[in-house]
């Protein structure tokens, strides 16, 4: 039988045209496993995706954390690869808390963290709370569902342009309800400079984030059976009951993917920032990515700049490890 | 069942509350963009003093708008439909076979998803650049560079979302396809593809999204002729005068076909992530 195989030149090439047309005497051979039967078909499948993660996400990546060891101002920017080699001095300039720099990377991390505790919190409230209440139909609840999404559809520099004008302090739309309409300020207010920015920035963020909460969601509560509400109301429970003992614990395995994704997302964001503030934001509302981006295109120091994306790159696994642990870790006690 | 009273009075007050707060902006947009220019100078009036749609015909001329939108479309729509097709390949294959190195490839590219746009904005700048200068192929500053990169954005995504869909389908049916004569790719086209539509769908709506959203490679990646409507946009708002009404009526002509496409689309989008995310 062996020799059959060797002496048939086709097999092992002919696996593209699916095995169509040949001899009687092929049936008789054992099963090819898998593996080898398909050849490299699956490789040449992946071929496109992989070649194009490679060259824009993964070399690019390898670069930049290269580059966080050289020192890499403007003159260097044409020839980057004889800039000097710096070792770790990038890093401990952006870890040097006492010098500017250090400092601002570290107020700009805390403001970060703070911010996207926040927005998270909120767009995941939000979202369960009208996942939750669009469940049951009633009348207008497609219009409604559309609504909801119109800030995930609507492009971030429309929209977030669109907020920046409400939030003018001389003809927007925020200063007008709070200081000419309810007098609730004793004069109109800065929100795109100074401290109001961290609510200014805040509110933009909750407002287009939370309608991908409620996707995820309302998509995580098609899978819930409904037996189990009919279940439970025959047992008496109402309907706060149900959501309670149903629909949230039902929603746990969605909401962990989706509260990472959030944080990754709200953490990482760059657009919000800078449309709504420009290229550099208030001292308030300096998320970490506008930040790092100010930090090297801005000031032309692209080491130091590397070096932050690197650290924050790392913080980010590192809570992403960690927090996957954790959840998995949960998973398991409570699933038995 | 009936939901009581406290359930329906919280539903419509919470409603209520989200509605208002979604539509806060697209009605300053629109009433914004119908108003003259002393109106969006002065206060603020919830009732424009007096309609004007001036400002739709003066956004092309402050700006070259019609040549950022049609960047914006060769771009964001090239990256879809080249994203689209190489995710269909790489669902099918992860989906279908088992190979070496299968959840290495899922696992580094769904990874890539987390990764700091900012950290490989300036390595991928200076890569496209070196590029430009051995082989001649300009990608720094070309549509083509930003085609390149935006269909790595909704690469991750539109794979994940594809492999739950495919998996979704039964594999009985591409079988059946092979034994009738089909190759492995007749099967994928013939039978998977048709079966997954929605799913192909989502994907593709989504794709278009990021890449028509996109605002930090297009600010740094493009030059005046190949600049796109995230970048564009801000023409209005850097000059001292700022043109409010007509940065309104840009920003609403510019959002209009994303959002008639996503609302017309996004029974689908929910269909897709029930198959592909959630499970």
């Amino acid at each position: 039988m062996t020799s059959t195989v060797t002496a048939d030149p086709r097999v092992g090439k002919s696996d593209s045209g699916g095995g169509r047309g040949t001899g009687g005497a092929r049936r008789r051979l054992p099963r090819i496993p898998d593996r080898i039967r398909n050849g490299g078909l699956p490789y040449l499948l992946l071929l496109p995706a992989v070649l194009l993660e490679l060259l824009v996400h993964l070399i690019p990546m390898i670069v930049g954390i290269v580059m966080s060891f050289r020192q890499l101002t403007q003159f260097f920017i044409s020839n980057w690869g004889n800039a000097p080699w710096t070792g770790l001095d990038n890093y401990s300039i952006a870890v040097d808390f006492d010098a500017p720099i250090g400092e601002a990377l570290l107020h700009s991390f805390f403001v970060t963290c703070v911010f996207t505790f926040f927005a998270v919190g909120l767009s995941w409230l939000f979202g369960v709370a009208a996942a939750i209440m669009l469940q049951e139909s009633f009348k207008g609840r497609g219009v409604l569902r559309a609504i909801f999404l119109v800030p995930y559809a609507l492009p971030v520099y429309a929209a977030v342009i669109t907020w920046a004008f409400m939030f003018q302090r001389d003809n927007g739309l925020v200063n007008h309800v709070l200081h000419d309409q309810l007098g609730l300020t004793d004069q109109p207010s800065f929100w795109l400079i100074g401290d109001n920015s961290f609510y200014a920035l805040l509110i933009v963020s909750v407002w287009k984030g939370w309608p991908f909460a409620l996707l995820i969601l309302m998509a995580g509560l098609q899978n819930i059976p409904r037996e189990l509400y009919e279940a439970a109301s025959i047992d008496g429970a109402g309907i706060w009951q149900q959501i309670r003992k149903i629909t949230l614990p039902s929603l746990r395995p969605v909401n962990q993917v989706l509260v990472l994704v959030l944080f990754l997302w709200t953490f990482n964001d760059f657009n919000t920032p800078f449309v709504l503030f420009g290229r550099a934001a208030p001292k308030n509302a300096d998320l970490i990515s506008l930040h790092i981006y100010q930090s090297s295109f801005v000031t032309w120091n692209f080491g130091t700049g590397s070096a932050m994306s690197v650290l924050l790159l790392l913080f980010l696994l590192l809570v992403t490890a960690v927090y996957l642990l954790v959840t998995s870790r949960k998973k398991k006690g409570s699933g038995v | 069942m009936a939901a009581p009273a406290s359930f329906v009075w919280t539903r419509r007050i919470v409603l209520t509350l989200l509605t208002g707060f979604v539509l806060l902006p697209v009605y300053v947009m629109v009433s914004s963009s119908l108003k003259p220019l002393q109106d969006v100078s002065g206060k603020f009036q919830w009732i424009p003093s007096g309609l004007t749609v001036r400002p739709y015909f003066d956004i092309w001329k402050t700006v070259p708008l019609a040549k950022y939108f049609g960047n914006s479309l060769i771009v964001a729509g090239s990256a879809t439909v080249a994203s689209v097709i190489i995710a269909v390949f790489s669902a099918y294959a992860v989906s279908r076979y088992s190979f070496r190195g299968k959840r290495v490839f899922t696992v580094t590219v769904l990874s890539t998803q987390m990764f700091p746009g900012i950290l490989f904005l300036l390595p991928l700048f200076l890569i496209y650049v070196n590029i430009g200068k051995s082989t001649g192929i300009e990608l720094y500053g070309s549509r083509g560079g930003l085609i390149l990169t935006y269909l790595t954005f909704s690469l991750p995504f539109s794979i994940w979302m594809l492999i739950g869909y495919f998996d979704s389908i039964p594999k009985d049916l591409d079988e059946a396809a092979k034994v009738d004569g089909c190759g492995p790719i007749g099967a994928l086209f013939r039978v998977v593809v048709p079966a997954a539509v929605p799913g192909i769908v989502a994907v593709a709506v989504y794709a278009f999204m990021t890449a028509w959203g996109e605002v930090l490679f297009a600010s740094v990646m493009t030059n005046d002729s190949t600049r796109t409507l995230a970048v564009g946009l801000q023409g209005y708002a850097t000059q001292n005068d700022v043109y409010w009404n007509q940065v309104m009526a840009a920003s609403l002509v510019v959002s209009v076909p994303v959002v008639a496409g996503f609302l017309l689309l996004q029974r689908y989008l929910v269909a897709g992530l029930t198959a592909g995310a959630v499970k």
